[in-house]
């Protein structure tokens, strides 16, 4: 056994195995936190059938799609019809792979690593692009045509905004990127005396676009093309094109966090007054708290099974902050909670401008994307590369 | 190419001459053509050549039904027409037959269906701003506007039991007297509206993407408005002021205090913003109407039987869409002769094309939107 977890290729082949596995759950879940924000920004409720409170509305969910008939519609192209959501998703949890989740848990650490992030989100749209092509539908056909306008827009600059920050940091190692800020003591977003802002606004712009998500959302433009690239497809395939979605939103928010916000390390890292009561006191209160919430529930619910399983989370909640208290588990655990905390912000920020803001046109899009944030990601660029040249030396 | 057959032939044979257009069937599936709407759209890429509606997907024979029934039985039908605003729609169609009969209403009677049309037109108002945001993208304003319009179908309810085809006016006045918080109610309703609509201006009027969704999309000018028989909030948008309110006031319009909102270009932003005032208008006469509120009886001099004597009548009033017109004509039996409808989603459709060429898929739904239509008025 000791000897199984030394040969180096073992922990980074069981890090994969966790990360393929448990990743639909997870993302099954940010669906799930998707429409109860949603929900309470627009007065309702949410899901509340499935589980008390509707917790297992997620399983219930997947359940459905894998049980759905599999249609293919009689005139598409099967095969690259059949390739599109494969190619979506795996391109998608490909980049998981280089993604630095703590200072331990990481399946590699590539000094290409943003490099091969932003390859794969680019393939990924190639996904989107034959799914909707290969489907023979006209709303379809318009949906991928909107998509690949959007990604070759949206990626210039994304990547203009990631240069600068490779620029400051000085590597392409996303664990490499952490370390100096670590050692410069400051964000990625707030060095070169706040005006990495620039990147970091546009980056989190460009993201959204990159991702399709709202208000960016074209490709799928609901209420225009009905579903867009996706509307012919159904059951599984759909879930996986969903997957490969909240994926990159899951990817590109942890490259910003990564870049800009200061990766697994707390925040100020390097003021030793604020370890203990930010690395023990405040993951063991927000998690009590979250378990006092929960434990509420019990009383609340009705049912003998929903007031178990509000239990159940009690005590799981109860436990995560109890092992937060345990200095050999926190040591363990705590670069995984900040990064999670701040992938956990970033992802609400998507929601949340998705509940606020109206739809692009496709014009207004292209004029967004080409005649104000590619001069200003250029100008970022230039001006942090001055600044950081008078500075630096 | 997947077949064009849903195209119409003169369509499929201009579009099989030149490969780079395309002919996009919208509707009558679609999530955003407000019911059973179908657009035939022929676009090159994105762009909108042309359209062509393709109604009737929800006809039922109205007009025909009316010849079949008394004029009393007939009313409720009308409120299946334009069923987001039925009070107004039931206002018409008993203005029509009172106009036949030459009864004089009461004034508490009046008084009473003012206040009820005018709520009908926020709670009209608000389905259109919801679901027109929700076109446009913005998912979270047809939330906030179903809450406030919950509030005008509880006073709907309380009055006369029904919620969404009310059926609330009676040939020759009305049916019930008005419940004790009656009054109460309607200012509180006014209140809360005048608020809520600070926070509608919030959430879109001032948000850049909103604005450049609508502004300067599908503009329909005064002249247009005129040649297309275009009215309401479309025609008050290119800036001219004519609502029948005014124009030709019934139901003692004439003794509240009102204005007319218009703009000037006539595009989707000023229809936005001209049905927002709208809005506030609407709650300033149920003020005047509430705090004026005469006593008396509440139903003309009408008998058991309604026979009309032979003879025609036209009455149109201000729907929340523009102008409603009831045409009935009676041969002194029991029945209408004929009941004609001219009904403002039918007409206001009608531009459609005029509006959508050149313009964006996206605008397209935009401008169905901002048109306001109800299918089961354009269809009947």
């Amino acid at each position: 056994m000791e000897q199984l977890l030394e040969n180096p290729h073992v922990p980074p082949l069981i890090l994969t195995a966790v990360i393929i596995l448990v990743f639909p759950l997870i993302a099954g879940y940010i669906v799930l936190a998707e429409r109860k924000v949603l929900a309470d920004l627009q007065v309702r409720l949410g899901p509340m059938r499935v589980g008390p409170y509707g917790v297992l509305q997620p399983l219930a969910d997947a359940l459905k799609l894998m049980l759905k008939e599999d249609v293919i519609p009689s005139k598409s192209d099967k095969w690259i019809f059949w390739l599109a959501p494969v190619l979506s998703t795996f391109t998608a949890l490909s980049a998981f792979a280089v993604l630095p989740l703590s200072d331990r848990f990481f399946v590699a650490d590539v000094n290409i690593g943003i490099l091969f992030i932003l390859a794969m989100s680019s393939i990924g749209a190639l996904g989107l692009i034959l799914g909707g092509w290969s489907a023979n539908s006209k709303y379809s056909l318009m949906g991928s045509l909107r998509a690949a306008a959007q990604m070759v827009s949206y990626e210039v600059p994304l990547g203009f905004a990631t240069v600068t920050a490779i620029m400051c940091a000085g590597t392409l190692s996303m664990q490499g990127v952490i370390a100096s800020q670590l050692e410069r003591g400051v964000w990625g977003a707030f060095d070169n005396y706040g005006l990495m802002l620039i990147p970091t606004v546009l980056f989190i712009i460009a993201g959204t676009a990159e991702t399709n998500r709202a208000p960016f959302d074209l490709p799928e433009a609901e209420s225009e093309l009905v579903a867009g690239f996706h509307t012919e497809y159904s059951g599984f395939r759909w879930a996986l094109f969903f997957l490969a979605e909240y994926a990159a939103i899951v990817v590109i928010s942890a490259l910003c966090v990564t870049l800009f916000f200061g990766g697994w390390l707390r925040p100020f890292p390097n003021v030793a007054a604020l370890e203990m009561p930010l690395n023990t006191l405040f993951p063991v209160a927000l998690f009590a708290l979250i378990a006092l919430g929960c434990s509420k529930g019990i009383f609340r619910q009705a049912l003998v099974g929903f007031r178990l399983v509000m239990a159940a989370l009690t005590g799981l909640f109860l436990l995560v902050a109890a092992a937060f208290a345990l200095p050999v588990a926190n040591e363990l655990m705590i670069g995984l909670f900040w990064f999670a905390f701040k992938l956990a912000a970033m992802v609400y920020l998507f929601i949340w401008y998705r509940g606020t803001f109206p739809r692009f046109r496709y014009d207004q899009l292209m004029d967004v994307g080409w005649k104000w944030l590619i001069p200003i990601s250029m100008f970022g660029l230039i001006l942090n590369g001055i600044v950081q040249l008078l500075a630096r030396g | 190419m997947a077949e064009t057959t849903l195209a119409p032939p003169e369509v499929q044979a201009e579009t099989l001459l030149d490969s780079n257009e395309l002919v996009l069937n919208m509707g009558p599936q679609h999530p955003s053509t407000h019911g059973v709407l179908r657009v035939i759209l022929k676009l090159d890429g994105e762009t909108v050549l042309g359209t062509d509606c393709v109604i009737g997907y929800l006809h039922r024979g109205v007009e025909k039904i009316a010849e079949n029934r008394t004029f009393q039985q007939f009313a409720p039908y009308v409120d299946r027409m334009d069923y987001v605003a039925a009070v107004s729609n039931g206002l018409g169609y008993c203005m029509a037959v009172e106009k036949l009969l030459d009864v004089e209403i009461p004034p508490r009677a009046q008084a009473v269906r003012v206040i009820l049309t005018e709520l009908n037109r926020i709670a009209s108002h608000l389905l259109w701003l919801g679901t027109h945001a929700l076109d446009i993208g913005a998912i979270t304003p047809v939330f906030l506007c179903f809450r406030e319009r919950e509030e005008v179908l509880k006073i709907f309810e309380n009055y006369c039991g029904a919620r969404l085809t009310t059926h609330a006016f009676r040939i020759g006045g009305l049916q019930y007297e008005t419940y004790d918080t009656f009054e109460k109610e309607c200012l509180k309703f006014c209140d809360l509206m005048e608020q809520k609509l600070k926070e509608y201006h919030d959430l879109l009027t001032g948000n850049r993407i909103w604005v450049r969704r609508t502004k300067g999309v599908g503009i329909l000018n005064a002249a247009d408005c005129k040649d297309y028989g275009v009215t309401g909030p479309l025609i008050r948008a290119a800036g001219v002021e004519w609502d029948l309110r005014k124009a030709q006031p019934y139901c003692g319009y004439e003794n509240y205090d009102f204005d007319i909102p218009t703009a000037e270009t006539g595009d989707t932003f000023d229809r936005y913003m001209v049905r927002m005032e709208e809005m506030v208008q609407s709650c300033r006469i149920i003020r005047q109407a509430v705090d004026g509120l005469p006593e008396g009886p509440i139903k003309g001099k009408v008998g058991k039987v309604i026979k009309p004597p032979p003879g025609e009548a036209y009455v149109s009033i201000e729907a929340p869409k523009g102008e409603l017109g009831y045409y009935v004509v009676s041969d002194g039996s029991l029945n209408p002769y004929r009941v004609r409808v001219r009904p403002p989603s039918f007409v206001n459709l009608g531009a459609l094309d005029k509006m959508c060429r050149g313009s964006l898929v996206a605008d397209v739904v935009a401008i169905i939107g901002t048109i306001d239509i109800v299918l089961g008025e354009v269809d009947r």
